[in-house]
This record gives structure tokens, C-alpha cells and sequence, in this order.
């Protein structure tokens, strides 16, 4: 390789070597043929157009390797362009890669021959696979050539209601390209960003949002629909898209919101960290408490609740973003919690420390207790460049109080003697600062600075003259010995400003040291020709004040000065000495000025203020550009004041249904949620509007989708999973088309529009009995009418593999003449019954019809491989006491677990209590009581029983947060005049919910729980219950476990999720030989899985 | 956002640029070397540099200028975070970034470059999509495309990009699969002439390798959570598990990455397991100054100390020193004034000691101060902190886990003391691993690899951004 390197530098010149250098690596091995071809530049080129026309596709790539080496150093290489354009469409990957970049550069120089490549961008906008999509749109929009502006329009166009995400994001890209290419066609423009605005996908996210930025930044009003998607999404969108849109956000803020601050104080509101994931509907009533003084507004609060997380993101940019928003939007209160992550910081790069340093040195200007406890972090160290420095002393000089001085005063002790001098001298600065503006210390660091003029390093005494010269004129009263002390210094110090100083002060207090101050004139008058101009200045200064207090002494003096002055190279100075002869030295020309000239030289001057140069930089949004340069950068956005009085909330309220039908519309498909907008954003949104959920659905939603995700990156249409995702999805599905509902008729709503999806649903739905046993994916699916697997998903139907799987189970199924599980789901009621016969529905009084209709609902708007939550095939008859009849003097209580999903909330285990009085007399006001739980344990309370008459029983439903343990839940339950104290304690079969996956979704979970998450035992099995179909029926008896097909006869499956948490819970029963059978249960949650394989045993074992 | 990129070498040439918007004219680094040149170091180069129309934001890694020229307003830290982000990624991509690499490898430079950012806005940064979309060159592969004239753009389009992870590719396989993690740790102190602690901090990295099939999610807890103070993720961790339950939950990318880094607070407990004794003294009279110093270890818990290197930058007006070491390599550089000890082990037993006298320019005066010391060293299979990860299985292979820790210390001569003789001393304390995973359940999978392994320090120093960066002498790695 350096051989082909010396070829090449002995034929082509000078600038050879290097390219060479570039060139050969990567082109050597295969075209040693070519090098002995060019002997000049244009000789070379000639050699390149060769290759490139050549029929090889090596040839072809070596030269176009060289010839983005040559770009790559600067090199002009646009004469090859005719010859590279026409490889444009080259089927080889990496010439086309290279010769987009070759085009992205040139093809604005050679706009004509440009116009050859498009026809293969626009073929290239309609390829099947969206990278090349993708890529196309990419170059077109980035060749800048202006005879195509329609056709980008179009492709953007297009381009924006792709089915990929990515197309569209590169669409978003595109934007701002064409924008800055033709900004006529802004109007065109905005309607495409309003479109993709709208957009759910996380990858659009923060590139529409650059270009709306870029493009309209005035337009907010496109932001109100789409604010609370992006507040929710936010976590989600990568981090470059973060920071803009924080920043983005932060403005919007601005001008939506009244401001937090001026209440501040008043303010109730109290932050606390618990508070920070409870829903919005707590959130809210706790503002109504507080309303009083000053209620935040819901999104504001959104707003600083979704960016929070980000402060421990790995990227220094969006830390910054949020503490940015925190301090220009945050109550101040508040904004102390991004101090901590910005000290983060600092242990990061020299060039992050320089920004976050110099933001904290705006803020630590204003509020000082942000980082009062993060002091010692500012400390300098040895190592640091001279900038950081420089900013740590300036932040430590802002925190600076009387608490802390004293530490502060011995530190910078040390940081003068320090060996970066211009560090040294900072330092002395600092001091002075403080001595300013602490006023307990000026004394302290005023003998100090006067031992430093002792200090043998020149720049440190001079530093420390110029200090000590502002410090005195603050207080001038009584320092005649520190300015004796200096005057003496005056002969060795050499430092002009310093000289400058010390000439200054004696002459403005030449009255305070009358005998010294002339001999300083006659010493400093000797040496006028040799001084610098700053001095010479100050030197003509003290002899006019001189003149003025003490004529006697130094008259002659003085015009001996003022006569060198006069001859003087510099004209300032002969200008200066012009102005003080005329005003001083009185002469019939003279006139009525120089009868005040005493008054003009010896005013009462004002001392300098010592201020910080972070002091009015806050005027700029922290963490931009405008910022650290303080100086409008160009398309600097400023951030406005808070409005009086905050515009109409209501702009925000989406009714979104047309977004989602657009897209339907566009695509010409059922709409197909994208995978990435589920992540939080669903069900918190769904918070903020309905108060019914509780605030942990969000999180376990959040879980599974992400469990989600794991499985089915493939699965497109992951769009909702498990059963709270699905009521969440739905809910903010059908927000879209009617506003504001309550929740059930939301879903009822749902239903129907499920409904309609539903192609062919078999008209008994309608007249099954129970409805709770019927879960809408098997409507969904009815069209089918039989394969489970296919209910699961309407994309999940079109894999090939679980199709067969259910159709090998339908067929077993069908031979052993029993109803396998799958049946178990198909089967109307009435057929389920023989299997399930001890099954009693009693609660179907309970259920409304609505809930009916929102079980119907549930689980149609998504659909996902695994993690649908189906309702339970058997509801246990078994009931529990919970209160006595003699213990409760006559009212008795019995509870069962309905296992009815979704009543209450995601994480509630639905309870039926039957209360029944046996008392002669009627027992009035039925209520829970005081609740004794267990660390996070919740319960759902039951509407009172106003009155239950004698012999009457009334069965109503509470729900029950257990947290996945099988602690027991205490309460009281009162009646008007009594209360008892009962318990419900939960089998760990109640814990779960049913989920329905096909076998090979059940093996991959499988395999991931493997290790410690798998319990197993052997087990001997009755031989009554050695059939599948009682197996079946035992364990679902058992705990409330969903059937999996099973594509053997031997092996059943059950899966489920818990209800809190929504770990999967799957269980494997294998029937071995001699009537032994294999118990596996895998669970990330251990603790239930081994309680439930120890339940499950007996259930298997004995008859 | 970033309309062009340059890189420019210690000796100011310009040896690659790249534009995404249109080519901005070279010139405009003319403003740089400006600024490069009022700047005595480059370490003190200002970061960001206004010019009439533009602005320079500026890198400064490897001995190279990473300068962005930006048009309009964007958050600063933005662009330089993204720089860095193009540094780890070079540095990902072929092992070191340095001119002669990049240069080497200029086409793939570019292409990777092409592909991070579009029109000046970052589209892929993450090093397992770029890796997909263009393959890192090896010298396997490089032969092959010699011989098949194939190349290093990859044959299948990624789905990673548009997977929901976009982190993690698809369709990872490994017939091994294993995972580690690195616990390194941290101590940055300033201790004073008399010994005692101005300030120390302990700050805490997990760095992980894991080579595992499909899309596994794994969980990590710690021992003892409640010693991090302030934490940052990878973004793959989940901020609401890690909010409820102190959980580190992530399906990871594939390969090496940083899951977290820490900050530990108790600020004030950090025993600091080593300790200097200097002697150090100049006489305002004499051409000669004695010069002693003795390291040795305090509080180690039994544990050795290694990899130790003092180095001390001594006043100008020492003109060379004559010294000898009881063990160990010393160089002073009468140049720079840069004394550098490198002593290895520390045995308790034999404590190693620099010793010897100071040439002094004749006629000038003694020092003002006595130079800061700095020490860095290495402890393995030492958490410092007390942190520790609790071994979680994953399914069907156990994750030997190994911890290194380290810390080090800056000393510096006590601010009040009378007699101005201090040295500072900075020392660097250093790895442990630790086989966290201590108590497996279940017997080690085929292929999991040593759960003790030690690593390769150098190696990880120089994957270290901390390295490259301006305080890099502050810290051990």
C-alpha cells in the first residue's frame, strides 16, 4: 500500500501525497492497473472518467472512492459530474450510496446535469422498501436545485402520509430543506408540517418539530392539538428530537400559561416526588385545594411532570433543555431539582463543562440556593483549562455569602498563588467582588489584597492595584495608608494599568496624603517620555488635581508636565493636555469654566460596580446559542413573557377523531397504530382526561407495550396489549369522535365502531348470555367462527404459523372429541356449561349492560401477539366468609373473586361481596370504612348499601389493588351504627389475568424465563384427571390462567399476567408416563409462581 | 443546525471536511486558528467562537479540532454533544480516532458521516444502526473485498432504524451468550498539604458488553441503591421502573455500551486509600532543592494498589532534577517541567519513595508554592462507594458480572498554611473486579466467560471519553 502511496506522489504533484494517502487504503488492492495511468491532475481525472464508464462495478466504486476522498480534502472534482451523474442508477448499493454524496455536493453547481439523476429519485419514491423510499426522497430534497421545487413538493407531499415512519421523517427533514431552497413555498409547507404534527410515530416527532421551527415558528397555533401527544411522547423520541422539542415547547409554555412565579410564595402547592407519577385526576384535586391562590394549569404541569425523567438522560444537550424549561417555566419552588443533574455535568468534556458553567452562572446570579449545596463541586482543579476556571471562579463568586465566605476566601487563597496567571489575576478580581458585595469581609480581603502587593508575581500585583483602587473609591474614608503603601510600590511596578491606578488614587485623595503627593509627581514627571499613554494620562490627571488643591508645591511641576504633554506622540494625550491647560491655568480666555474646575476634577465619583459579566444574560432562553455568545444569534427565538391572563386551556381539548381517520383515509387501510406511539403516551393522556384509571395503569401499560415491542418488532400492528392498554387506546379512540363522555358510554361508543370492523360477526353475540365470558376478540374473530389464534389479531391472522397451529388444534381438538382450549373460548356459554358445570354466574345481575359493551370494546382497537388479556373462562363459585353472621350481629358477608377484568382499573382484582342481613331489622348505610392496607395495596370501595331490609342480600363489587402479594387486604366494614373488621386475603390464582398467545409466542416468553424465573415440580396425577379437558378445567378452577393452544396432547399451557405488575405468568402441565406429570411455571415474579405451583399441585394430584 | 463539519489536526491543516447543507468556504476556519493561536494551549481553545456570519463550535479529542459551523441559533450543547457522539463513533467504528485512521478510512468517514446527520440534524446516531447500515472495516473484511470486490455498505437494509428499539438490531444471534458488566469507579479529591480532604466525589460508571440472542430484556438491581445519588441512563433503561422500584430494566443494545453512570453522595465518607508524604523544599539561597516523596496505602481493605503514576508539574524555575526512585521508572521532562514517576505496585512492606535533589536556575527567586502532586492508581475488586449490583439470572445463562473500580484523588497544598511549601497531591485510585453474580444458582452456560476477568486497562482507557478530555490528567483512567 505505501508503495501504490509513492506512485502516486511521484506522478501527481504536490497534492497527490495525501490523496494518496486517502485513495490507497481503500482503492489500492483492486485497480493497481490505474495508477501508472495519470501523471496530472487533469491526466488523473481523465483516469477517473475512464474507471467510471468502465463495465466493472470495482472499477466504478474505486473511482468513485477517489473521488469522494477528493471531497472529503476540499478538492474541486465537479468536471467529473457528467460522468458520476450517470451511475445514479446503479444497481450496486455502495456506488449509488457514493454517488448521492457526490451529487448532494455538486449538483448545485451543475443544476442542468443535476436534472438527469431525478427521474431515478422519482422511480426510486415509489420502491417497495422504505429505506430506498426513504433515501430518494433524502437526495432529491438535498440537491438544491431550483427547477425542481414542484417535484420535491410533490414527493414531500407524498412522502408525508407514507405508511414508514421513517419516509415520513425524512419527510420532515425534507421541510425545511425545501423551505430554505424556496421559501415561497412556505403556505404549502406549513400544511404539510400541521399534517405530520399530528403524527404519533416518536421518530416524526422531533424532526417536525425542527422544521416548524425552522419554518413558523409564530404559528403556535398549530401546537394547542398536538401539545399534550408531545408532552406525553417526549420520553420516547430520540434525544436530538428532545432537545428541540423541549426548547420548542418551553416557548409555547410561555405564552399559554400565567405565570408561576408570582404567587410563588403563596402558593400551596406542595411537589413532592410521590406525587409525581399519581395521575392528573389526584393532581387536579389537589389544585383545587390550592386554588385559592394560584392553580397551575393541568398541562403546565404535564409539561414539567413528562420532562422531568429526562434530567438523567445520558445527553448533556437534553439535560440542559430541561433545566432550561424547569427554570424558565417551573415554580421556583421547583426549578432547585435540575441543579443536581447540571453539577452531573461537569464531570463531562471540557467543551459541555464551558456551556453547563456558564448557564449556572446565569442562574446562580438569581438564585443563589440553587447551588449553594453544590459548592465545593465549583472548586477548581489543577487540570482544568484556564476557561473552566475561570467560569467555576465566577460561579463561586456568585454563591459567595457571609455563610460561606471565610471557606470561599481560603480557597482563592490558594488560586492566587496558582501558576496560570491569568487564572491568579481572576482570582484577585473575585475577591475584590466579594469584598464588594459582602460586607462583612471588605476589610478582610482588603488587608489581603494589600499583602498581595507584596507578592513577587507582577500581574498579581497589578491585578490586585487595580482591585484595591475600586475597592477604596467604595469607601474612601479611611485608607491614606493604603494608598501611602502603594505609592511606594509606584516604583516598581511596572504594569501600566497598575501604575495607571495608583496614580489615579493618589490624585483623587491627594488631600488625604498631602506631603506624598507631589513627590509622585516629580518622580513620575521625570519618567512622562517613558511611560505608557495609559499612564501618561493618569500622570496629567494628578498634576491637574494637584494644581487644583496644592498650586504652591507643584505649579511648576505641573506645566513642565503639561508642556511634555503638549509634544507628545500620541494626540490623545496632546489633546488632553490642551483641555486641562485651558481649564486649570487661568488666562483671560479662560472664562467661567475654570472657576469650577476644582468642582469638575474632584466630583464625588461613583465607585464601580463590581458585577458579574453573567449579570443580564438571562434576558436569553438558557442553553441557546444567543446565550453563551451573548449577542442575538441569527433565528434566535425569543422567549416571550407570560401572558396575564392565560389564553383559552380549551384550544388544547382534542378531538381527535379526524386524525385517525385521515390516516385511515390516506392509506386506504384500517388504520394500523404505529408501534412507537404507545409507549407512555396513551394512557397518560387518558389520565389527564378521565380520573377513573389510577395513575399505575399508565406504568403497567407502559410495561407491556414495551414487552411488547420485544416480541414483535415485526408485528406492525402492536397497538395495544394488554387489556389497560386496550381500554386506554380505546378511550382515547374514541375521545376522538365524541369529546367528553364518561367512560363507559366512551366505550360503549367503541364497541360499536368495533363493531363495524368486525366484518362478519355472528349474530349470537348478541343473544350469549353472559357476556363476561365472552371476550370481543372472539367476536372479532367469529368471522372466522373458529380458530382462537386468529382472534388474537387481524395481523396476526395473516402468519402462517399460528394458523396452522390452530388448525393442527382444531383438528386434535375435533379427534379427541373434547373441547380443547380453543374451543373453550368459541364455545357459546351454553356449550360451556357441561365443562365448567359447577360454574354459577351470579354476578351477571351485577354487570351493567354497559360494561357488556365495554368488554366488547376492550380488546378490538389494538391488536397484539401476546398479552391480550381475554376475560376468564371460569368465574369460581367459591365463596369466601368474610364476616360471621354472630360476629357481625347479624350482618354476614361472603366474598368471591369475579374475575372480571378492567372494573376498577387496571390493577384491581374485581371482588363480589354479598352482604346479607339476617336481622329482623333493616341495617342502614353499608360502607367501607378505615382501610388498613399494606404499602401500596389500593382499594376500589363499593358504592354504600343505603338500606338492606331484613332477610335481603345485596351483592356489589369492589375492586382491589394487591400488588401482586397475598397479603391480606384489612378494612372496616360499617354499617350506620356498627363497623367490623374483615379481611380478604387472595389466593394467588385471583392475581392474575388470563392472556391468550399462540404456542409459539408461549415457547419464546418461555425461553426469556428461564433460570431463576422457573419453578417446576413432578407431580403424580390422578388418573380421573389425566384427560385435557379436565386438566383444563382444574387448573383455570384454580387461578384465573388463560388456555393456550397446545399443538401436543401431553402438554397444556396456560399463560396470564399479573394484575399489577403484568409479569407473565405462564404454566406448563406435562403429562409423563405412570400418571407423573410436569408442573412448570416461569414468572419473573418468583415469590407468586412458587405459591401458585404449590397450589396447583393438590388441584392436579388429587381427584 | 450543523452546516458543515471540519476536522483539523494539532498542526492546523484541514484534512477533512463535509457539508450538509451548501459548502461553506474553508476560510471560515481562518477564524479558528485565530482563537487557536491566542489560545496558548489547544485544551484552552474556546469552545464556541463567533465569526460575522457563523459560528464555530468546537471539539477538541484526539489531538484533533472537530469544528462545526452552525448558521442560525441552536442550544450549543447540541452540536458539541453531537461531535462527541461522532468521536465515540469513529472510535467504535475503527478502534481509534486518529488522523492517519480517519484518513485511511476517509470513504467510510464520509458515509458514516452522511448517515448521522441529514441536512444538519442528526438522523442515526446509534453505533448499532450505523454499524448495520455500513459496516465497520476489519482486515477480514477487507481481504474479502479485495477478493470479491464486495464492500463495506451493508448488503440488507437495516430494520433496526424502524424497529421500536432503535437501539438494538434485529435478529441478533450468538452461539455464546453472555453479558458483563463493569463496575469503575471514581474518586476525584483535592486533599490538602496536611492530609485532609477539601473535597472528593465519587463518581461511577456500569459499563457493559452483551452478546445476547433476540431481543432479551434484563433487569439489574443493586445491593444498595440508595448510595446513588444522581444517575443517568443509557436510553434504553426505563426511567419509571428505575422511578418505582429502583430497577434497572432495558433491553440492551448489542455489544459495548454505557448502561449508567453514577454519583455517590456521602460525600464526606470517602476513605481515601492512599496517601503521600512529601518533602519538598526550596532555599531562596541555594541553586538546590531537596525534593521526597512516599506513597502508601491507608484503608485498602487487604487489597492491593496498583497501576500507580505520580507526576507533578514543577515550577519553571527548576532546571532538572537528579533522583532516584526505590522502584519504579521516573522521567522528567526539563522541557516542560513535567516530572512523571511511574511506580507500579505498592508494597506494604516497602514503601516506594522518589528521592533526590532540584538543579534551580541560578538567581531566581524560590517558588511562590510547592507544585500540586497528582496521583492516579488503580485498586481491583474495590467498590469504594460500597456499591455492588445484585446478581439477576437471565433466562437460561448466568451473567457473570465483573466490577472494576477505581478512584483517584487530587491533592493540593492546604490554602491556609503559613509556610508555603505544599505540595498538592492527586492520586488516582483504581480497579477491582468483583464477580458480583457471587452466588449463582444455576451452573455458568457454556461460553460465559470469566466472571473475574480483569480488564485491560488500556484498552479501556482508551475507550474512555474521559481521557480525551481537557482535565484528563484529573482523572485515573
Amino acid at each position: 500500500m505505501s508503495g501504490n502511496g509513492h506512485s502516486y506522489g511521484e506522478q501527481a504533484g504536490e497534492a497527490a501525497p495525501e490523496l494518496a494517502q486517502e485513495a490507497a487504503p481503500t482503492t489500492a488492492p483492486s485497480v493497481p492497473a490505474a495508477f501508472g495511468l495519470f501523471s496530472s491532475d487533469t491526466k488523473k481525472n481523465e483516469d477517473l472518467k475512464q474507471m467510471l464508464e468502465s463495465s466493472k462495478d470495482s472499477a466504478k466504486l474505486d473511482a468513485m472512492k477517489r473521488i469522494v476522498g477528493m471531497i472529503a480534502k476540499g478538492k474541486n472534482a465537479s468536471e467529473l459530474f457528467p460522468a458520476v451523474v450517470k451511475n445514479v442508477a446503479s444497481k450496486n448499493i455502495e456506488i449509488k450510496k457514493l454517488v448521492y454524496v457526490y451529487l448532494m455536493r455538486y449538483a448545485e453547481e451543475q443544476q442542468d446535469l443535476a436534472l438527469l439523476s431525478i427521474s431515478t429519485f422519482q422511480r426510486a419514491l415509489k420502491d417497495p422498501n422504505q429505506l430506498i423510499r426513504a433515501s430518494a426522497l433524502r437526495v432529491l430534497s438535498s440537491i438544491r436545485v431550483p427547477i425542481i421545487v414542484p417535484i420535491m413538493m410533490l414527493a414531500i407531499k407524498e412522502a408525508s402520509s407514507d405508511l414508514s415512519p421513517y419516509v415520513r421523517k425524512n419527510a420532515a427533514h425534507a421541510i425545511q430543506k425545501l423551505y430554505s431552497l424556496d421559501p415561497e413555498q412556505k403556505e404549502m409547507l406549513i400544511e404539510v408540517i400541521e399534517k405530520l404534527l399530528k403524527d404519533r410515530s416518536t421518530l416524526v416527532a422531533g424532526s417536525v418539530v425542527m422544521a416548524f421551527e425552522e419554518v413558523c415558528p409564530d404559528r403556535i397555533d398549530l401546537i394547542h392539538k398536538n401539545y399534550r401527544k408531545l408532552c406525553n411522547l417526549l420520553v420516547d423520541v430520540e434525544e436530538w428530537g428532545q432537545v428541540v422539542i423541549i426548547h420548542m415547547l418551553t416557548r409555547y409554555a410561555r405564552t399559554q400559561f400565567v405565570s408561576p412565579w408570582k404567587t410563588d410564595d403563596d402558593v400551596v402547592e406542595e411537589y413532592n416526588e410521590n406525587n409525581f407519577y399519581e395521575s392528573d385526576g389526584e393532581q387536579k384535586e389537589k389544585d383545587r385545594n390550592v386554588k385559592k391562590t394560584y392553580t397551575m394549569d393541568p398541562d403546565h404541569r404535564l409539561l414539567l411532570r413528562n420532562t422531568k425523567p429526562l434530567l438523567q438522560s445520558r445527553n448533556a444537550a437534553v439535560v440542559m433543555a430541561v433545566a432550561q424549561l424547569y427554570w424558565h417555566l417551573a415554580p421556583k419552588s421547583e426549578a432547585g431539582i435540575v441543579s443536581k443533574s447540571l453539577v452531573r455535568l461537569l464531570r463531562s468534556n471540557r467543551e459541555v463543562q464551558y456551556i453547563v458553567l456558564q448557564n449556572i452562572a446565569t442562574m446562580s446570579i438569581q438564585r443563589k440556593g440553587m447551588f449553594e449545596p453544590y459548592l465545593k463541586s465549583f472548586y477548581v482543579r489543577s487540570t482544568d483549562p484556564t476557561m473552566i476556571k475561570t467560569l467555576k471562579l465566577e460561579i463561586l463568586t456568585n454563591l459567595a455569602n457571609e455563610a460561606n465566605i471565610s471557606t470561599l476566601l481560603r480557597e482563592f487563597q490558594t488560586y492566587v498563588k496558582s501558576q496560570d496567571k491569568q487564572f491568579a489575576a481572576a482570582t484577585i478580581q473575585a475577591i475584590g467582588r466579594c469584598a464588594t458585595n459582602i460586607t462583612e469581609v471588605t476589610d478582610t480581603c482588603l488587608n489581603g489584597l494589600v499583602c498581595l502587593l507584596s507578592n513577587r508575581d507582577e500581574t498579581v500585583v497589578a491585578e490586585s492595584v487595580v482591585v484595591i483602587k475600586k475597592l477604596l473609591q467604595t469607601q474612601p474614608a479611611h485608607h491614606g495608608e493604603i494608598i501611602k503603601h502603594m505609592a511606594k510600590l509606584l516604583d516598581n511596578i511596572t504594569v501600566p494599568v497598575a501604575r495607571a491606578s495608583i496614580l489615579w488614587l493618589i490624585g483623587e485623595y491627594c488631600e488625604r496624603v498631602p506631603k506624598i503627593a507631589p513627590d509622585v509627581l516629580r518622580k513620575t514627571a521625570k519618567s512622562f517620555t517613558n511611560e505608557d499613554d495609559l499612564v501618561k494620562l493618569q500622570i496629567l490627571n494628578l498634576g491637574a488635581k494637584l494644581y487644583l488643591t496644592n498650586s504652591k508645591q507643584t505649579k511648576l511641576l505641573t506645566q513642565y508636565v503639561l508642556n511634555l504633554g503638549k509634544y507628545d506622540q500620541s494626540y490623545d494625550i496632546r489633546d488632553r493636555t490642551r483641555f486641562i491647560r485651558q481649564l486649570i491655568v487661568p488666562n483671560e480666555k479662560s472664562g467661567a469654566l475654570s472657576k469650577y474646575a476644582k468642582k469638575i476634577f474632584l466630583a464625588q465619583k461613583p465607585a464601580p460596580l463590581l458585577e458579574s459579566p453573567f449579570k443580564d444574560r438571562d434576558h436569553f432562553q438558557l442553553g441557546t446559542l444567543s446565550h453563551t455568545l451573548n449577542s442575538r444569534a441569527t433565528g434566535y427565538l425569543e422567549l416571550s413573557d407570560w401572558p396575564d391572563v392565560a389564553p383559552d386551556p380549551a384550544v388544547r381539548n382534542v378531538e381527535v377523531a379526524e386524525s385517525a381517520k385521515e390516516w385511515t383515509a390516506i392509506l386506504g387501510k384500517t388504520k394500523k397504530e404505529k408501534p412507537t406511539e404507545k409507549f407512555y403516551s396513551e394512557s397518560e393522556e387518558e389520565e389527564d382526561e378521565s380520573a377513573s384509571t389510577g395513575a399505575t395503569e399508565s406504568e403497567s401499560g407502559s410495561e407491556s407495550e414495551k414487552e411488547d415491542k420485544e416480541e414483535g418488532s415485526s408485528d406492525e400492528s402492536s397497538g395495544s396489549s394488554s387489556s389497560s392498554e386496550e381500554s386506554s387506546d380505546s378511550e382515547s379512540d374514541s375521545k376522538e369522535s365524541t369529546a367528553k363522555k364518561t367512560s363507559g358510554a366512551v366505550k360503549e361508543s367503541n364497541a360499536e365502531e368495533s363493531k363495524k370492523k368486525a366484518k362478519g360477526i355472528s349474530k349470537n353475540r348478541n343473544t350469549s348470555s353472559s357476556s363476561d365470558t365472552e371476550s370481543s376478540s372472539s367476536e372479532g374473530s367469529s368471522s372466522d367462527s373458529k380458530s382462537v389464534s386468529d382472534s388474537r389479531s387481524d395481523s396476526d391472522s395473516g402468519k402462517s404459523g399460528s394458523a396452522t397451529s390452530s388448525k393442527k388444534e382444531e383438528k386434535t381438538a375435533q379427534d379427541r372429541k373434547t373441547p380443547s382450549k380453543q374451543d373453550v373460548f368459541l364455545l357459546d356459554l351454553d356449550d360451556f356449561y357441561p365443562v365448567t358445570t359447577p360454574v354459577a354466574v351470579p354476578t351477571a345481575a351485577v354487570l351493567s349492560p354497559s360494561l357488556t359493551a365495554d368488554l366488547e370494546g376492550l380488546s378490538l382497537s389494538g391488536s397484539s401477539v401476546i398479552d391480550q388479556v381475554t376475560t376468564q373462562v371460569f368465574v369460581p363459585t367459591k365463596t369466601h366468609e368474610m364476616l360471621h353472621r354472630m360476629t357481625g350481629k347479624g350482618l354476614s358477608a361472603h366474598y368471591h373473586f369475579s374475575r372480571q377484568p378492567d372494573m376498577f382499573g387496571d390493577h384491581m382484582v374485581p371482588v363480589q361481596v354479598t352482604v346479607t342481613n339476617t336481622t329482623d331489622q333493616k341495617i342502614e348505610n353499608i360502607h367501607i370504612g378505615e382501610k388498613k392496607l399494606p404499602l401500596g395495596m389500593r382499594i376500589h370501595e363499593f358504592n354504600p348499601i343505603e338500606c338492606l331490609e331484613p332477610g335481603g342480600s345485596v351483592t356489589v363489587s369492589m375492586g382491589i389493588d394487591f400488588c401482586d402479594s397475598t397479603q391480606t387486604a384489612s378494612f372496616q366494614l360499617c354499617t350506620k351504627d356498627d363497623h367490623f373488621n374483615v379481611n380478604i386475603q387472595p389466593p394467588v390464582g385471583e392475581l392474575l389475568l388470563p392472556v391468550t398467545m399462540s404456542e409459539k409466542d408461549f415457547k419464546k416468553e418461555q425461553g426469556m424465563l428461564t433460570g431463576m424465573n422457573e419453578t417446576s415440580a413432578t407431580i403424580a396425577v390422578a388418573p380421573q384427571n389425566s384427560t385435557s379437558l379436565v386438566i383444563i378445567e382444574k387448573v383455570v378452577k384454580a387461578a384465573n390462567l388463560g388456555v393456550v393452544p397446545s399443538g401436543q396432547d401431553n402438554i397444556h399451557r396456560f399463560a396470564a399476567k399479573t394484575v399489577h405488575s403484568g409479569s407473565l405468568m405462564l404454566v406448563t402441565v406435562e403429562l409423563k408416563e405412570s400418571s407423573t406429570a410436569q408442573l412448570i411455571i416461569n414468572t419473573e415474579k418468583t415469590v407468586i409462581g412458587s405459591v401458585l405451583l404449590r397450589e396447583l399441585k393438590p388441584v392436579l394430584s388429587q381427584g | 443546525m450543523i452546516h458543515s463539519l471540519f476536522l483539523i489536526n494539532a498542526s492546523g491543516d484541514i484534512f477533512l471536511e463535509k457539508h450538509w447543507k451548501s459548502a461553506v468556504s474553508r476560510s471560515v476556519c481562518d477564524y479558528f486558528f485565530e482563537a487557536q493561536e491566542r489560545a496558548s494551549e489547544a485544551e484552552n481553545v474556546p469552545p464556541v467562537i463567533p465569526t460575522p456570519h457563523h459560528c464555530l463550535l468546537s471539539v477538541y479529542r484526539h489531538k484533533i479540532f472537530f469544528v462545526a459551523v452552525i448558521q442560525s441559533e441552536v442550544p450549543p450543547l447540541f452540536v458539541i454533544e453531537f461531535l462527541h457522539r461522532v468521536v465515540d463513533t469513529f472510535q467504535d467504528y475503527f478502534g481509534v480516532c486518529s488522523e492517519v485512521m480517519i484518513k485511511d478510512n476517509v470513504v467510510v468517514v464520509y458515509e458514516v458521516l452522511e448517515e448521522m446527520l441529514d441536512n444538519g440534524f442528526p438522523l442515526a446516531t446509534e453505533s448499532n444502526i450505523l454499524k448495520e447500515l455500513i459496516k465497520p472495516p476489519t482486515i477480514l473484511r477487507t481481504v474479502v473485498n479485495t477478493i470479491t470486490g464486495s464492500t463495506n455498505v451493508g448488503d440488507q437494509l437495516p430494520t433496526g432504524q424502524l424497529s421500536v428499539v432503535p437501539w438494538r438490531r434485529t435478529g441478533v444471534k450468538y452461539t455464546n451468550n453472555e453479558a458483563y458488566f463493569d463496575v469503575i469507579e471514581e474518586i476525584d479529591a483535592i486533599i490538602d498539604k496536611s492530609g485532609s480532604t477539601i473535597t472528593a466525589e465519587i463518581q461511577g460508571v456500569i459499563d457493559a458488553c452483551v452478546k445476547l440472542t433476540g431481543m432479551p430484556d434484563l433487569t439489574l438491581s443493586f445491593m444498595n441503591p440508595r448510595l446513588l445519588d444522581d444517575v443517568s441512563f443509557h436510553p434504553c433503561v426505563r426511567f419509571k421502573r428505575w422511578e418505582s422500584e429502583r430497577i434497572l430494566s432495558f433491553i440492551p443494545p448489542d455489544g459495548n455500551f454505557r448502561l449508567l453512570s453514577y454519583h455517590v453522595s456521602a460525600q464526606n465518607l470517602v476513605a481515601i486509600p492512599v496517601y503521600v508524604k512529601h518533602n519538598i523544599s526550596f532555599r531562596d539561597s541555594s541553586s538546590l532543592g531537596r525534593f521526597e516523596i512516599t506513597v502508601g496505602p491507608k484503608q485498602t481493605m487487604g487489597k492491593t494498589i496498583e497501576g500507580v503514576m505520580v507526576t507533578s508539574q514543577m515550577p519553571k524555575g527548576v532546571l532538572n532534577m537528579s533522583l532516584t526512585p526505590s522502584q519504579g521508572t521516573h522521567i522528567f521532562d526539563p522541557v516542560t517541567k513535567l516530572l512523571s514517576w511511574d511506580v507500579g505496585k505498592i508494597n506494604p512492606q516497602k514503601l516506594p519513595s522518589l528521592k533526590g535533589s532540584m538543579n534551580l536556575q541560578a538567581g531566581t527567586s524560590k517558588p511562590d508554592e510547592n507544585p500540586t502532586i497528582n496521583l492516579q492508581f488503580k485498586i481491583q475488586q474495590l467498590a469504594i462507594s460500597g456499591m455492588s449490583l445484585r446478581p439477576q439470572p437471565i433466562p437460561q445463562l448466568m451473567i457473570p458480572i465483573r466490577c472494576i473500580r477505581s478512584s483517584f484523588i487530587q491533592t493540593r497544598g492546604p490554602p491556609e498554611s503559613p509556610c508555603r511549601e505544599v505540595p498538592g497531591e492527586r492520586r488516582a485510585a483504581g480497579h477491582q473486579a468483583v464477580p458480583a453474580g457471587a452466588e449463582p444458582a444455576q451452573p455458568r452456560p457454556l461460553g460465559a466467560g470469566d466472571p473475574d476477568h480483569e480488564e485491560a486497562e488500556p484498552s479501556q482507557r482508551g475507550g474512555c471519553p474521559r481521557c480525551s478530555r481537557g482535565n484528563a490528567e484529573a482523572c485515573t483512567q
